[in-house]
């Protein structure tokens, strides 16, 4: 493709790039432009948060960030996503391609610093099951997202269902919206509950107990999960069980999580090493295998917002060339191995999908299909599983969880990360 | 919602809608009682599923561009979105 004048990107330099505006992002800026760095902020949505701070930033986070955003050696990159990157053959400095989704016209970004901040987050894990696809039914932290902004959700007969605590968040969201909470549907035994309440510590049992205050009256079983899914053109009813007992439930929306994945994508396209559990890995300071490239929060492993912000700062230190108290990561590490242990699959809901269920929604590719291969490889040559627009986002794992394929290492992500016009790729 | 919030006036499938301006367009589908966005490749119809711009089930065409995200594209005053029936 002729690469046009029109098109010639613009180009963008910096001490450091950051991706990602969520609690690791924000916790990693402020040292560091305090530190007289020059940063170039990158987030795909139009404002800083991440997922868990969508409805706004916590009043003591607030004022600094917003003091941040008119700071002189920030460079905002907001409502910009990344679709491809590299690491400079001639002075190993990081190269990004940034474009706009909301404008797809405008001329693409290259944005290039010799540091990187990866904190790119989390995203929900899905099990698949007989009529999971079918409209009306979301994630649980995505039904969440989108009644905070203006799904409809009031009068609904909602079902939350899956694993982990973020039901119980969503359930809040969607009670204040004025939707009708039927059931939250919780696949951990009562006794594995219990065991993770008492391991909370003191801070994180109070917001739990406030949260359940909230949400007295809601009907909450645990050891309970949704068998599959039915309706005409969308979601109609669903039936649950408990391993002993089967039965059905008319519900209008069904928000479904089992806990969260890091986001490695950026990362494994610029050659970053994981860890067996699909996490960036990192060492003590925040350091990735590659020179120069850091990670910090959910994309490094899954914690919540308390290791996010710790490692955010860990990491600006690391990237000044101080050594950080790594004290407080070992105190998040603790809460993130409690809610892995706790909240992990049970042996039946990694055995609801049948054949015919479809696993891949990109390309419809069922179970039956895959179970043919013996291999992501030889299941994307065949079958184009993990090949549509969300290149594997959503069916990688679940093949990993219920093939047992390592989804993470093999899924040979390409460019546009993000499904973008391709002209926004040409030579510049 | 008080009735000061601003509205914004949007063209679905060239259907006018008046929504709250801080919705997405997904939520906007939602409010023209659409149930699904887009057609699989086998034709079984699909809506937003993960809400943060990872599954790519919620793509439209918006102001004449294809495979729009509707759950991080939030609604401007005139917008054209067209979904697939
Ligand atoms: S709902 Fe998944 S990308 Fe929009």
């Amino acid at each position: 493709m002729s690469s046009t004048s029109q098109r010639k990107a613009q180009h963008l330099q910096a001490d450091i790039l950051i991706i990602g505006a969520g609690p690791a992002g924000i916790a990693a800026l402020l040292p560091l432009l305090e530190a007289g760095r020059r940063v170039i902020w990158v987030e795909q949505s139009a404002q800083a948060g991440g997922q868990i701070w969508r409805a706004g930033l916590p009043a003591h986070w607030r004022a600094q960030v917003e003091a941040a955003l008119s700071h002189p050696s920030l460079q905002c990159c907001f409502g910009h996503a990344v679709i491809d990157a590299h690491i400079e053959a001639t002075d190993q400095a990081v190269s990004l391609r940034l474009y706009q989704p909301a404008h797809p016209n405008r001329v693409p970004v290259q944005v290039q610093a010799p540091q990187l901040l990866l904190a790119t987050g989390g995203r929900e894990r899905f099990l698949p099951f007989p009529g999971w696809t079918l409209p009306g039914i979301t994630g649980a932290g995505g039904l969440q997202a989108l009644v905070k902004q203006g799904w409809p959700i009031e009068g609904q007969r909602v079902v939350l269902a899956g694993s982990g605590p973020l039901l119980l968040a969503a359930a809040d969201t969607v009670r204040q919206a004025g939707g009708q909470i039927l059931l939250i549907a919780e696949q951990a035994s009562r006794a594995s509950l219990l065991r993770f309440a008492a391991g909370l510590p003191a801070t994180k049992a109070a917001q739990a107990a406030g949260l359940a205050w909230r949400l007295r009256g809601i009907p909450y079983r645990s050891g309970t999960w949704v068998q599959s899914a039915s309706g005409d053109g969308r979601l109609q009813s669903i039936q649950l069980s408990t391993g002993r007992a089967t039965w059905a439930l008319d519900c209008d929306a069904l928000g479904l999580g089992f806990g969260l994945l890091p986001n490695t994508e950026l990362a494994q396209m610029l050659g970053c090493q994981l860890t067996d559990d699909g996490a960036i890995a990192v060492d003590a300071g925040m350091a990735t295998n590659l020179p120069g490239v850091f990670a910090a929060g959910e994309c490094t492993g899954i914690g919540g917002v308390d290791k996010s912000v710790v490692e955010g700062s860990l990491a600006a230190q690391s990237m000044l060339g101080r050594a950080g108290a790594s004290r407080s990561r070992r105190g998040a590490l603790k809460f993130a191995d409690l809610l892995q242990r706790r909240f992990s699959s049970r042996p039946e809901v990694l055995k609801l999908a049948d054949i015919s269920t479809t696993i891949c929604r990109c390309e419809d590719v069922s179970l039956g299909q895959l179970k043919a291969h013996s291999d992501w490889r030889e299941a994307k040559l065949q079958t184009r599983c993990g090949m549509g627009a969300c290149q594997g986002r959503i069916c990688g794992p679940i093949c990993e969880s219920l093939l047992g394929w390592p989804a993470q290492q093999n899924r040979g992500l390409r460019t546009p990360l993000q499904a973008a016009p391709l002209h926004l790729l040409a030579e510049d | 919602m008080s009735l000061s919030q601003p509205e914004f006036q949007v063209f679905i499938n060239g259907r006018a809608l008046q929504v709250p301006a801080h919705c997405n367009v997904a939520a906007s589908l939602q409010r023209a009682g659409l149930s699904h966005s887009r057609r699989s490749e086998t034709g079984q119809p699909r809506a937003a599923f993960c809400g943060m711009g990872q599954c790519q089930e919620c793509r439209v065409r918006i102001d004449g561009h294809d495979h729009r995200l509707a759950c991080m594209t939030l609604v401007v005053d005139g917008m054209q979105i067209e979904t697939q029936t």
